[in-house]
């Protein structure tokens, strides 16, 4: 319940925080929103001896537009997103992913940057990036770098930043006019996803002409469903249709079997799911 | 040790604390707010649920230097010279506590969903409790308080 | 009407908000956790990690010389002192109760038993030394299911005890008129009749009250005062001054506010014990408070039992007889009660039905395991999700709808008071007027026709429906019956009422509310007793030196024996007033009436308030012979019998078959709990329960992994429902007083949960029926139940 130890820093500027970072070396950990972290810390499942607050870096905080791309500071939290007119217009999918993390408390608190930092193979924030083609800022004593989704999540828990990085920013390509969903299947309401699917969908004359679809809690880290892609280029958006897309959602994948469902199990639901998700997408 | 100070329930206060104590330790230990309790260790009980600067959150998952130049408003600040808030009446008058554990949370809570939607449908009560556990009242009379008190203008 | 006065009652019926309220919605609480003494040191606990191993060494060098730490106490420290924690049921009389204590000395049985203790001056101090302790362990074989411990060449857990088995009950039951017993019926069963088997599981659960549990021990006076976050303070002193030889006079112990309980704090536990003993040798207040990992993990869990039940009936579906044989696990030690939860069960298998003969066979186990006790309905709950399943699995069977089944073969109206072949009496029930009420809430027939259409369409989604007709035996419990099943305290409850001069009230009560509401309740019953006004009356509970008689409170007793005794003591100081108040009138007693209040002489209009007549007894200037100074009354009541009260609870259920979910539609429940004192009170009760038993049904489970570690350890896996995951419930009475106290009431705490998990799983399972399905182990997760469904197709 009691954290061990740890010397804390709040720096106010990025710059700031990224020096701090560098100098406590492999023993100091990124504090973001907290709400992985601190129970994480209260577990003592981790026990850094430095923690680096981002909570008064505030140029790290916020949703803009920059030409056709949407950016959204790591350090924005998940409700903000969820309540921004900015980001859903832009990235519907990812919107409503950031409604359902846990709860309204911690919405309250958690930040997209630090969910996708944390690259919990269960959490939301990953699956709408990835399946928009979203790419994260990185900011280190090398400088500022640009990583694609696709090459970001790399394991379980793990990601491309390096232990001196700190994520910056979010920027997804703007999928305005797209429809968009977000399916998650959880056995009550605040629990991480058993599995989730994230289906964004450009309907064309009544069919679909592009989908994207990337699936939450299948392998270890979040992974896009190319196959169904593929299949539903041209698709109508009927029920048949789409099922039959959808029958192929696991393939490729490698999921998990715990207490909340076998690996089987989870393969069903992935399918489910993304029928849903895309039904629902292309009626948005 | 860190210099923090901190306005709960309307007073400010100045403590030297560790980095490592959790808001919700600083309220009931160092300034004597017993009113927020803790419930679990992983962020999922909602029993320590107060304000901060106006929003809720789970002040077991906040570290007292965070709070550091914010306002808290706890189960404590919520009644205005002995004059119950609204929500707090009308948790008494529908009988949506027994033990009262998880009530200071849940109050809370409910107050900031109708910030956000004065007008909630029992679902999105419902739905806006989920992060609040209650282990004996079954839920059904504190969504029927919060229902009541959104109908006063809670 | 009240038992003291022809007046109507005013406050018992009523809905009276509650006076506990205005402190907990405002943050005035007191918590053991709050409390604090000077100079108080904190204890945190080093825990076993494993599950079974022989403790090697325990190096406490380390831990000692952390900052902050003012001792480290090892089992070895404790061996003289800390005798064994008690279980005070033996359900047979050559039960095997192994030895407990409170800190292990040679050998750890289950991954979370306490092996060091560490004092330090701040709980942060205490936290960060006990990982500084450092124990060996040498693993020993690991067991996790009472059928590996019962079988041929087990890892025995407690090797002086040369088994796993604590005991083996069998009580075999017929009537008067049967041919025999229950094999004699299961045989003519099976020539003409039908003989239908089944097994089911009962998963172990945790009872997970919102108040980690707390203790705060102060020596330095007089008295050893525990503050403790306890159901049983009475039961607790009594066990403490046994256990660990200190005089009971010397002790002295507090329940202050406490969070829920559900019988999981319902214990006398190491945490206690060492808490008394770490202060005792220090000479100064220690606190423990348990982390929420902490308490899911070694605070009692409950449930936990292997089911298999034996019906036999004739082939128009009457029942004739019952066979139940049941496991149960105990977990790594015997608890409290230990054996006697399951074996509470024992008379309620047989529940509403008219059964000629009924035979309980239940053997208890050990197992590397937190241990086992109450948890919310304490075996009755078990009891009826075992015959109530049966009942909806065999109506299938017949082709017959369920309520009809039921119908068939439960007691009638006017059968009461009936004697089951348990050997029970119900006083009053009525069946069918519950059942009636609940089938045109439910809308059943329109139900029934949706399930049909869905089913004609091969609709993805389908309906289920689920029948629960519960009876439960509680207002625990007639002492001699207590000592006739060789449970060692008796089941009473005490209460004084006592008028201060001033004609307030003060209501001293033997019962220990955790969430009920007996403040309010009381006060309610003590007003119209007294005719004085609710809001002059104070409800004192909890402490031993306040409230110094008493049984505590757990197995909804508290109403139909506490509430009892309040009567009883409120009679007897009507009964003095009247005679110092006909004095004051100079009147006979006999000519005196009482009424609103007041003592008038009948005829005329002089009269007394019970104000006055409470300040001339505690004035003494002119009292009548033989009577004494102060007015108070006191009454203890022993209950004669259980109560019984009944319900039939209805739920619908929505199954999607593609991803197994299972979601509630409909939740209707009618109970009939006798004559209710606070409609409110009681509606809030059975919404708790309900919600609890819904949370078996569809949610929680203690889940280890084969090496004996709580995989389910925190709410992040073991799922408590919140708001979002339940239904609103519908939720009406029925009302057929019992026959057996005064006030007619029947109590209410557990009836909810003991109704509703058969009701929701047999709705699912009704579901579910053309998949091929006929059962599906609780909790009915979406995997399981998708599970079940392929399982049944491949049938």
């Amino acid at each position: 319940m009691i954290p061990a130890r740890f010397d804390y820093h709040a720096p106010t500027t990025l710059d700031e925080a990224v020096r701090l970072l560098a100098g406590a070396g492999d023993e100091a950990k990124v504090l973001a929103g907290g709400q992985s972290l601190l129970p994480v810390l209260r577990l003592r499942l981790a026990a850094p001896e430095v923690v680096v607050d981002l909570g008064r870096v505030d140029e790290l905080r916020g949703v803009r537009e920059d030409g056709d791309t949407l950016v959204i500071g790591a350090m924005t939290p998940h409700a903000e997103v969820a309540a921004s007119d900015v980001v859903r217009r832009h990235a519907r999918v990812l919107s409503e992913a950031a409604a359902t993390v846990a709860d309204p408390q911690v919405r309250h608190r958690g930040t997209i940057g630090g969910a996708i930092a944390h690259a919990d193979p269960a959490g939301d924030m990953p699956a709408p990036v990835l399946a928009l083609g979203g790419e994260l800022v990185v900011v280190g004593p090398g400088g500022r770098r640009t990583v694609p989704a696709d090459d970001f999540f790399e394991d379980l828990f793990t990601t491309a930043l390096g232990d001196d990085e700190i994520l910056a920013e979010v920027r997804i390509p703007s999928h305005q006019g797209w429809g968009g969903h977000y399916a998650k299947f959880t056995r009550v309401a605040q629990q991480w996803s058993i599995v989730a699917v994230a289906a964004a969908v450009r309907t064309e004359g009544g069919s679909i002409a592009e989908a994207k679809v990337a699936l939450t809690n299948m392998g270890s880290t979040v992974v896009r469903a190319t196959a169904v892609e593929q299949a539903l280029v041209g698709a109508e958006p009927s029920d048949e249709v789409v099922r039959a897309a959808a029958a192929q959602a696991a393939e490729g994948t490698s999921p998990p079997s715990d207490i909340n469902g076998d690996a089987d199990f989870r393969r069903n639901l992935a399918t489910v799911l993304t029928r849903r998700a895309v039904l629902a997408a292309a009626g948005s | 040790m860190t210099s923090i100070t901190v306005n709960v329930d309307g007073s400010s206060n100045t403590d030297e604390v560790e980095p490592r104590m959790l808001l919700v330790q600083y309220l009931r230990e160092q300034i004597g707010k017993t009113g927020t309790v803790v419930g679990c260790d992983t962020t999922n009980c909602g029993a320590c649920t107060v304000h901060l600067d106006g929003r809720s959150v789970k002040s077991c998952s906040v570290l007292a230097v965070q709070a550091d130049g914010h306002e808290v408003t706890t189960i404590e600040g919520l009644a205005t010279n002995g004059e119950l808030h609204p929500m707090q009446q009308a948790f008494h008058e529908s009988h949506a506590l027994q033990c009262g554990y998880c009530t200071p949370g849940m109050i809370m809570q409910a107050i900031d969903l109708l910030v956000d939607n004065p007008d909630p449908s029992e679902q999105e009560v419902r739905d806006g409790l989920e992060g609040n556990l209650c282990r004996c009242t079954g839920y059904q009379n504190i969504v029927k308080a919060v229902r009541a008190a959104a109908k006063a203008g809670a | 009407m009240t038992a003291t006065t022809d007046a109507p009652a005013m406050e018992v019926g009523r809905d009276r908000r509650r006076k506990e309220d205005h402190r907990l919605i405002t943050g005035r609480t007191r918590w053991t956790d709050n409390l604090s003494a000077p100079g108080m040191l904190h204890i945190a606990m080093v825990r076993s990690p494993v599950a079974h191993a022989t403790i090697g060494s325990v190096n406490v060098k380390a831990a000692q010389e952390a900052s902050g730490v003012i001792a480290v106490v090892t089992g070895e420290d404790l061996a003289d002192e800390q005798g064994t924690l008690p279980n005070v049921w033996s359900i047979t009389p050559e039960q095997k109760v192994p030895p407990h204590p409170s800190v292990a000395v040679d050998t750890v049985r289950f991954a979370g038993e306490i092996v060091a203790v560490v004092v330090a001056r701040s709980a942060a101090q205490a936290r960060d030394a006990i990982e500084l302790v450092d124990v060996d362990y040498d693993d020993l074989p690991v067991v996790l299911d009472t059928r590996d411990a019962l079988a041929d060449g087990a890892t025995i857990l407690h090797p002086d005890l040369g088994t796993n088995e604590s005991a083996h009950l069998v009580l075999d039951f017929q009537t008067e008129g049967a041919a025999g017993n229950v094999d004699a019926v299961i045989e003519a069963a099976s020539k003409d009749g039908i003989v239908f088997e089944r097994e089911y599981e009962q998963q172990r659960l945790i009872p997970a009250f919102m108040e980690p549990r707390s203790m705060l021990c102060d020596p330095t006076g007089e008295q050893i005062v525990l503050w403790s976050a306890t159901q049983i303070p009475h039961v607790l002193r009594v066990l403490l001054a046994l256990s660990l030889g200190i005089s009971e006079s010397k002790l002295r112990v507090v329940a202050p506010d406490v969070g829920g309980g559900f019988g999981g704090k319902l214990q006398v536990t190491p945490e206690e014990f060492i808490t008394v003993l770490v202060a005792r040798r220090l000479g100064k207040p220690c606190k423990y408070t348990e982390t929420r990992s902490e308490s899911l993990m070694a605070a009692h869990h409950g449930r936990a039992q292997h089911q298999k039940l034996t019906l036999a009936a004739k082939k128009d579906g009457t029942v004739t007889g019952l066979k139940v044989e049941l496991e149960a696990d105990m977990g790594a030690y015997l608890s409290l009660l230990g054996g006697g939860t399951p074996t509470l069960g024992a008379f309620m298998f047989n529940a509403i039905y008219k059964f000629d003969a009924y035979r309980f066979d239940l053997r208890t186990a050990f197992t590397n395991k937190a241990w086992t006790d109450a948890y919310r309905g304490a075996g009755r709950p078990e009891a009826t999700f075992g015959i109530e399943r049966l009942m909806d699995d065999f109506a299938h069977e017949l082709g017959m709808d369920p309520l009809e089944l039921r119908e068939k073969n439960w007691i009638r109206h006017e059968e009461f008071p009936f004697t089951t072949v348990a050997g029970l009496e119900y006083d009053s029930g009525n069946y069918e007027a519950a059942t009636a009420r609940a089938k045109e809430l439910f809308g059943y027939d329109e139900l029934r026709a949706e399930q049909a259409e869905r089913r004609d369409r091969k609709d993805p989604v389908q309906l289920g429906i689920g029948v629960s007709t519960y009876t439960e035996m509680c207002g625990l419990a007639p002492s001699r019956i207590l000592g006739a099943l060789s449970y060692a305290a008796g089941g009473w409850e005490h209460a004084s009422v006592r008028m201060l001069p001033t004609g307030k009230v003060e209501v001293v009560t033997g019962s220990s509310a955790h969430g009920q509401g007996h403040e309010t309740a009381w006060s309610q019953i003590a007003a119209d007793a007294l005719g004085v006004d609710f809001d002059d009356i104070e409800v004192l509970h909890g402490d031993t030196a306040v409230a110094p008689r008493g049984m505590d409170t757990y197995g909804s007793r508290s109403l139909v024996v506490g509430g009892m005794a309040v009567v009883a003591a409120a009679e007897k100081v009507v009964e003095k007033a009247k005679v110092i108040a006909a004095h004051m009138l100079e009147a006979s007693p006999d000519d005196v009436e009482f009424a609103a209040g007041a003592f008038s002489v009948r005829g005329t209009d002089q009269a007394k308030t019970m104000a006055e007549v409470a300040f001339a007894a505690f004035a003494a200037h002119d009292l009548p012979d033989g009577v004494e100074p102060t007015l108070e009354g006191d009454a203890t009541i022993d209950p004669n019998t259980f109560s019984y009260p009944h319900g039939t609870h209805l739920c619908a259920t929505e199954v999607d078959t593609e991803t197994g979910q299972v979601t509630i539609r409909k939740y209707v429940c009618v109970d009939d709990i006798g004559k209710v004192v606070n409609p409110l009170i009681v509606e809030g009760q059975v919404h708790g329960g309900v919600v609890q038993g819904i949370a078996q049904a569809l949610f929680e489970e203690a889940v280890y992994d084969e090496s004996g570690t709580l995989i389910t350890g925190s709410f992040t896996d073991y799922l408590v429902p919140s708001a979002a995951d339940l239904p609103t419930m519908v939720t009406d009475r029925t009302e057929t007083p019992a026959t057996t106290n005064p006030l007619g009431v029947k109590g209410v705490g557990e009836a909810g949960t003991i109704a509703s998990t058969p009701a929701v799983v047999n709705a699912a399972v009704d579901a579910l029926r053309p998949y091929g399905v006929d059962d599906i182990t609780m909790p009915l997760s979406p995997h399981r139940v998708w599970r079940a469904i392929q399982d049944g197709a491949d049938r």
